[in-house]
């Protein structure tokens, strides 16, 4: 049986691997609910929040690269409008918020064309241009400044970072005999998102000394040292089957995705407080928001992005 | 306009109603918008009941709607603006057949009753959607609530109110906009009043209890 060309064994074995562990969480947990139901209740909608997001996933993924890259977007399109209902925005910039939205579906089809140039310069020279002067025109200069730059940071983070990821799946699949197309997008989410619960289980483990405790004060160096180990030695297992990355490169891109998922937790966890919530949204059970979901992804997705793509293409 | 009574005959067409709401309406609000609801379990399962919410856009009717499922929209009855809803013939049968509204008449004669046709509705054992403000008014601001609902209060003293505070709807599409602009939307849902003996007391537990909802919002104001 031969494979559809975005997909290779690799991948196929991997996202089995992944319902497997999801399949042993589950039962862990149920045992754990069986003894204390309310106590294990986050837990349970935790977990069962997972089954819905590695299946959406793993549809996307399977179903190719184009329905990948719409399934990007469509995330894009729900953490940027989170990021705009939570954040103070002006009565004026109404319509400005509207082309703000319309930067997902063009920065989406510069990927899906693999138009790298345009790709990289869309939303941080010609939108950051764009939305200002349309601000203009609405002419309320009370807390422009403000507004521009919040506008902006939103865009970067929920659909500039994000697409980084989407662009993986543009890159020629001749450089990953082993993934395909859709390996290296599968190794920078799972490795995320495995570095997200690494880095909590760690702390609830050995967690002692804070390490922004103004920002976070749950967020552990214990934890951070103990998921970004874990992430290195997942990212050094998984890179033959998954990506391009020799082992040395491969540390490094685990390096990258730990530290960087740390980076952007922390960030949007700032943000929060700055505006006074605690999670950004209701949309994921037990998770909180959609950006409470991506927040680590907006960091890792860049920087793993231009990390393979200065090594291998 | 000939009459703003309803009855059984021109209220909700089930089929064209239920397609609507889950072609056009649910995507919308559920997808396109996105709702975050607090108190989702102090709705009312059936009639008679009334919901009484803050109104600052034509979604505003579209999102409470959607926090009920298919097969229960046609219990439910939007009071709606007779001079606005029913002013051209196509309008007045999407907003009846479609929409299930019942008309009530803004600034009506001396004695005829604007509010016959929510009456009637509670009668049938139907949830009312009220909104006391009266109109859509300024985008995000709560206004002064009119008469109408404290005398329904007092003529039905059984029929429990139901607080219901949308934020996010004026912002989305606020009065007199024609393009959307998508925000999610919070509701929040408070514990039910009843008459308590006296219309301006009804009226003015009912406006504190609307503050409330917001206040625990915590929204900021939208300037």
């Amino acid at each position: 049986m031969s494979l559809p060309a975005h997909l290779t064994a690799p991948v196929l074995w991997t996202m089995a691997a992944v319902l497997a562990a999801l399949a042993l969480a589950t039962a862990l947990a149920a045992r754990r609910r069986a003894r204390d139901p309310e106590g294990a209740r986050e837990l349970w909608l935790r977990v069962r929040s997972w089954w819905v997001m590695v299946a959406v996933f793993a549809v996307a993924v399977l179903l190719g690269p184009r329905a990948s890259i719409v399934f990007l977007a469509f995330v894009s399109y729900l953490a940027l409008k989170e990021y705009l209902s939570l954040i103070p925005t002006r009565r004026a910039d109404r319509r400005v918020l509207f082309w703000a939205y319309l930067a997902i579906p063009v920065q989406y089809w510069w990927v899906a064309d693999a138009w790298y140039g345009m790709f990289v310069i869309f939303i941080p020279v010609y939108m950051f241009l764009l939305l200002p002067a349309r601000m203009v025109l609405a002419g309320e200069t009370r807390g422009f400044l403000r507004a521009a730059g919040t506008l902006h940071w939103g865009l970067m983070s929920t659909v500039f970072a994000l697409s980084h990821a989407a662009y993986l799946l543009a890159l020629p699949p001749e450089g990953n005999p082993a993934g395909g197309r859709a390996g290296l997008l599968l190794y920078l989410v799972l490795l995320t998102e495995l570095n997200d619960v690494a880095q909590y289980v760690w702390g609830r483990l050995l967690g002692r000394r804070p390490v922004v405790p103004r920002v976070s004060p749950r967020k552990t160096l214990e934890g951070l040292a103990g998921g970004v180990a874990t992430t290195v030695a997942l990212a050094v297992l998984l890179a033959p089957w998954l990506t391009p990355l020799a082992p040395l490169e491969a540390l490094g891109a685990g390096l990258l995705i730990g530290l960087g998922g740390f980076a952007g937790d922390v960030t949007l966890s700032a943000v929060k407080r700055d505006i006074g919530v605690k999670d950004s949204g209701t949309l994921i059970p037990g998770h909180g928001g959609v950006l409470d979901r991506v927040d680590s992804l907006t960091y890792s997705a860049p920087l793993f992005f231009h990390y393979v793509f200065y090594l291998h293409y | 306009m000939s009459s703003t009574s309803t009855t059984e005959a021109d209220g909700p067409a089930p089929l064209a109603q239920a397609l609507f709401f889950a072609l056009v309406v649910r995507p919308l609000v559920l997808v396109v918008l996105g709702l975050n609801v607090r108190g989702r379990e102090r709705l009312p399962r059936r009639g008679p009941a009334v919901l009484v919410a803050n109104h600052n856009s034509h979604l505003d009717t579209l999102i409470l709607m959607s926090l009920y499922p298919l097969r229960a929209l046609r219990r439910l009855r939007p009071a709606a603006a007779a001079d606005y809803f029913l002013r051209t013939r196509w309008l007045a049968w999407f907003a009846r057949r479609v929409m299930g509204i019942v008309p009530v008449a803004r600034g009506a004669a001396r004695g005829a009753d604007p509010l016959a046709g929510a009456e009637a509705a509670l009668a049938r054992g139907e949830i009312l959607i009220l909104y006391p403000e009266g109109t859509r008014g300024e985008p995000e601001r709560l206004a002064r609530f009119k008469g109408g609902v404290a005398r329904l209060a007092e003529r039905h003293p059984q029929v429990p109110f139901h607080p219901v505070y949308i934020h996010g709807a004026g912002k989305a599409l606020p009065k007199g906009e024609a393009l959307l602009v998508p925000f999610f939307c919070d509701v929040l849902v408070g514990e039910p009043l009843r008459w308590n003996g006296s219309r301006r007391a009804f009226r003015e537990a009912l406006e504190a209890r609307m503050r409330a909802l917001a206040a625990e919002g915590g929204f900021p104001p939208w300037e």
